[in-house]
């Protein structure tokens, strides 16, 4: 079965989304994610959904959903990486994610994570 | 009455009609003397009946007969210059209509027959008609023809997205934000994020005239679609007047970042970004 990767980096998860996100799909990574946060105790969570073209309030709302739970498990998400259209898309679904951290691209999303948990001082220099 | 005796009639008579018709226009309340000298009316006057005549005694009423395309040349051009002066439709029709009542007075003193008189109204009724209609399209297209060309010079302002400093861009909006227009900039400004991996975009509203509840509603959904790509949004430029309706609206901006002017969002990007500008001491 199609599975969407989730790479350890770090205490970082890091999430690539580079198929087109189907329904199944996103409920298996919302379930897979979860799981790995605790299992891997990790501090932060990127998603990337730079190569992500198709949106729609499904993919939408299981984005965000997927930030929340995340964040329930005290892991600081990052989403990184949207496109111009996807982003227009979802503002004119009305779907504009308040409370989901987002960046311009990984590098910035991780420089946003070790900010965030360098000030929870969960980074004791070892990053 | 046969075409050409009735055209001969008026050729008979032209310079006494000529003369009725400019005193009539002279003293109607349509007369315009600011935009129109009075040589320029007497000689649009005169081109006019002429070609009038021409069509009379070619007694045609089809006005894509050959025989109108002059008539309708000299209309054309007036009706083309009144529109451009500034006359009202009305007033340019009234300079085709008011012929009628010179033409009746020249009809009437020939002392014809009933029938004949009535034949002879009647064709030059149709006849004015048809051409003061015509008039009226001209005047029309000439009109929707400079409304088309403002249109285009409208879209030409489009709207660049300028950027300020590192990772700070600016979004200087100016003229009314409709849909189509939130569309175009709201698509340039994540473009531009993507492109020099801004931080933070400052939208400057100070050129927008009127703010209500749909352009706060196309500003919002650019903000929140600039903080999708990652990039916070500051809203500058917001008038005296303009705040006071963003509030009696009850629109909420209370999410986003607003400052009074494009110098103080500035200053707010780049405490954020971590750039801090000092002033040195300049000599003289």
């Amino acid at each position: 079965m199609e599975r969407i990767p989730i790479l350890k980096m770090g205490s970082f998860l890091l999430v690539t989304i580079q198929v087109d996100m189907h329904d199944e799909l996103a409920m298996t990574l919302q379930e897979d994610l979860t799981n790995r946060v605790v299992k891997d105790r990790a501090r932060g969570v990127l998603i990337d959904i730079s190569s992500l073209e198709v949106v729609d309030s499904f993919i939408g709302r299981m984005i965000a959903n997927i930030a929340g739970m995340a964040r329930m498990l005290d892991a600081e998400t990052v989403l990184v990486g949207m496109r111009p259209a996807v982003a227009i898309t979802l503002v004119e679904l009305g779907m504009s994610l308040p409370g989901v951290r987002t960046a311009l691209n990984v590098n910035r999303g991780m420089a946003i994570l070790q900010t965030a948990l360098g000030e929870k001082g969960y980074l004791g220099g070892s990053a | 009455m046969v075409q050409t005796s009735l055209a001969q009639l008026f050729q008979k008579h032209q310079q006494q009609i000529l003369e009725d018709w400019i005193r009539q226009q002279l003293g109607a309340a349509t007369l315009r003397s600011d935009l129109l000298k009075e040589s320029e009316l007497r000689e649009q006057s005169r081109e006019f009946l002429k070609n009038f005549i021409d069509v009379v005694q070619a007694g045609t009423e089809d006005l894509d007969a050959p025989s109108w395309k002059q008539a309708k040349e000299v209309l054309n051009s007036i009706s083309r210059s009144r529109g451009a002066q500034g006359f009202s439709p009305s007033e340019t029709a009234t300079f085709v209509f008011s012929l009628k009542q010179p033409l009746f007075e020249v009809l009437k003193r020939e002392s014809l027959p009933a029938q004949e008189l009535t034949d002879g109204t009647w064709r030059v009724t149709v006849l004015l008609d048809k051409l003061g209609l015509h008039t009226f399209e001209v005047f029309q297209q000439s009109r929707e023809a400079i409304i088309g060309r403002q249109q285009e010079e409208l879209l030409e302002l489009s709207t660049p997205v300028v950027r300020l400093w590192d990772s700070i861009l600016a979004l200087p909006l100016i003229g009314t934000l409709n849909s189509e227009r939130t569309q175009v900039v709201m698509e340039s400004l994540l473009e531009k994020i993507v492109e020099t991996e801004a931080q933070i975009a400052i939208i400057d509203i100070t050129g927008v005239p009127t703010v209500d509840t749909l352009v706060a509603q196309h500003l919002l959904k650019t903000v929140a679609a600039a903080r999708l790509m990652g990039a916070d949004c500051i809203i500058s430029g917001i008038r005296p007047q303009i705040a006071q309706t963003i509030i009696h609206l009850g629109i909420n901006l209370s999410d986003v970042v607003t400052k009074a002017t494009l110098a103080d969002a500035f200053a707010v990007a780049l405490q954020r970004t971590g750039a801090t500008l000092s002033r040195t001491s300049v000599r003289s």
